[in-house]
């Protein structure tokens, strides 16, 4: 009971001592996954070494895998760039990943978001069998909540149901 | 000093926060469509002096009473009763009142207001209830709520739910606010608001705290936000996403739902933050737990058999552990919520290309749809099971629905603009 007494102390301490509108969070001020060492400026600047990665001619430039609905398999289609990525972090050790798992709109909000974390993770675990590794690629869902596309109807939800890979410091 | 200066902050942005929520602004519009057969016809006549007041009190408590779906108004406009002994009785019966209701309210030299009522059985003619109350002018509202709260338990037997609270996340462009209102969408209020989403609101069983999800650092993080001081603190912010918050009947902890160890996996977590324990382990996404009333058990949303259904699990006791699979039909049974007495549980069940609110009771295995709309979300019971509070969609808008348990009346409630989704029904207030 005491702790929970200090506990509320403090919230109301940090509380007070913040802005109005939007109430500090005692959040642990953590990037995604961590510090892990990407310099996070590495992608600007235009430092030549990069070049792959915007490079609209190299399957590198491409940064999304589709899914079927209510599914979480990655589709063949979407292996080579899958496996590309991959061979891309082997090679350049100091890069890393974030890989954001999505669905279309319908259904329920909490499952699609374990349904879209389920999708980045499969992304994920092709990447570390093809040697990229577990500290240079981070897996997380936005499940319905950020739509490519605002639409209703089946053409908008394929473009949703989707995991996006975001290189760090990009 | 600064945190004097963050006070008075504070208190303008609180007012600010009221001139946005008058009435006129946070009106919900209500529209019934169907209705049970036996519905009590009552009569609510203007109370004394009503007029005066900011607020009239009868045409809360008359709206109050006609979304329950219990109850059809008889007209008594243009009346002027305000006492007992002025009744006739069978002039009431004639105009097909069961119920009658009459009243007074006076202005005090205070400011505050003085309310009266009296709810008579028109046939058997006697009083069967009444009630005086004083409140101030800018309470006239609650006080309405009250007096609708008495005349449902006295004619109906159960409990009243008008003075309970929701809340909800309304979308505007790209902001988005937790919100809590009044049951009947009125003083609404904002209890954060953000440009990241926020989901999965929970009231904690006393009605004084919101636990929810918000996106603002990036990810999924668990946060408990006490209501009346703002202060809040992150409950869950493990590697992976954190989401699901439900709180145990204690108040005490929370389930949650955590990808840490890969897949999404149910929790238990004490609400300072202490204590996590792993509740459930599947290979697939175990999602939505949701504690029966005895803190005993947790039902919830899982794919283990290959498609989303809802299962329940004993956390507790000998059959700690055990896994039972509660829904057959279809194939995606999503958002489970128990009843208060755990008989019964309202969730979404995908019929076609819809998804509808659906209610299954426990003992029989027998499945009932509630509604046949296009997009339901997010079922959550009134605190006396009796009606629940979703989340549709009406021409690519979000707005809230309410359904009544026995799926007889459907009403909507949509604010005037914006995208509202992740409705939860709070407790009963103290009483």
């Amino acid at each position: 009971m005491k702790r929970v007494l200090s506990v509320l102390v403090i919230c109301m301490l940090s509380a007070c001592a913040s802005q109005t509108t939007q109430p500090s969070a005692d959040v642990e001020e953590r990037t995604i996954g961590g510090s892990d060492g990407a310099d996070s400026n590495a992608l600007n600047g235009g430092d030549p070494r990069f070049h792959p990665l915007r490079d609209p001619n190299n399957i590198l430039s491409e940064r999304t895998v589709y899914f079927d609905y209510d599914s979480y398999t990655v589709k063949g289609e979407y292996r080579p760039l899958v496996l590309a990525h991959a061979k891309y972090l082997r090679d350049n050790q100091s890069m890393s990943i974030l890989i954001q798992g999505h669905t279309d709109e319908r259904g329920s909000r909490e499952y699609n978001l374990a349904l879209g974390q389920r999708r980045a993770d499969n992304v994920k675990n092709i990447m570390l069998l093809s040697g990229a590794s577990d500290a240079q690629v981070e897996s997380v869902s936005l499940g319905e909540e950020k739509p490519q596309t605002t639409g209703h109807g089946e053409s908008s939800w394929a473009q949703n149901r989707r995991a996006n890979i975001v290189y760090r410091g990009e | 000093m600064s945190c004097y200066i963050n006070r008075l902050l504070r208190g303008l942005f609180v007012f600010l926060l009221w001139l946005a929520s008058t009435p006129l602004h946070a009106a919900l519009d209500i529209e019934i469509f169907g209705g049970g057969a036996t519905r009590i016809p009552i009569a609510i006549v203007p109370f004394e002096a009503e007029a005066r007041l900011q607020q009239s009190v009868t045409s809360v408590v008359a709206a109050d009473l006609q979304r329950s779906g219990l109850f059809k108004l008889v007209d008594a406009r243009g009346q002027a009763l305000y006492e007992p002994g002025q009744i006739n009785y069978t002039d009431w019966a004639v105009r097909g009142a069961n119920a009658l209701v009459i009243g007074q309210t006076l202005i005090l030299p205070n400011g505050q207001v003085e309310i009266r009522f009296y709810l008579m059985d028109v046939a058997k003619k006697v009083q069967l209830t009444s009630l005086m109350t004083t409140v101030p002018m800018t309470q006239l509202r609650a006080a309405a709520h009250h007096i609708a709260d008495v005349i449902y338990e006295a004619l109906t037997g159960d409990v009243g739910v008008f003075r309970t609270r929701i809340a909800y996340v309304l979308k505007q462009q790209n902001k988005y606010a937790l919100q809590i209102a009044d049951a009947d969408g009125f003083n609404a209020q904002s209890v954060i608001e953000y440009s990241e989403p926020i989901i999965s609101p929970a009231w904690s069983p006393d009605g004084r705290a919101l636990a929810y999800v918000s996106f603002e650092n990036k990810k999924p993080i668990v946060y408990v936000q006490i209501l009346a001081t703002g202060e809040r603190r992150v409950v869950a912010n493990f590697n992976g996403s954190n989401s699901a918050p439900t709180w145990s009947p204690d108040g005490k902890r929370l389930a949650i739902v955590l990808t840490k160890d890969g897949n999404s996996q149910i929790f238990v977590i004490n609400v300072d933050g202490s204590g996590l324990q792993r509740i459930s382990r599947s290979s697939g996404i175990d999602t939505e737990p949701n504690f029966s009333a005895d803190g005993q058990s947790i039902i919830f949303t899982s794919d283990r058999g290959g498609s989303p259904q809802i299962y329940r699990t004993a956390i507790s006791g000998p059959n700690s552990g055990v896994v039972e699979r509660l829904t057959f039909e279809g194939n995606y049974n999503v958002s489970p919520q128990l009843s208060s007495d755990g008989k019964q549980f309202t969730f979404i069940h995908r019929n076609g290309s819809r998804f509808n609110v659906a209610i299954q009771n426990i003992a029989t295995g027998q499945m009932q749809l509630l509604t046949n709309s296009q997009f339901d979300e997010s079922p959550s019971f009134a605190p006396n099971d009796k009606i629940i509070l979703y989340a549709t969609e009406i021409r690519g808008r979000g707005i809230l629905s309410a359904v009544t348990s026995d799926g007889q009346t459907r009403q909507e409630l949509s604010l005037q603009d914006g995208d509202i989704r992740e409705p939860a029904w709070g407790p009963l207030r103290d009483r």
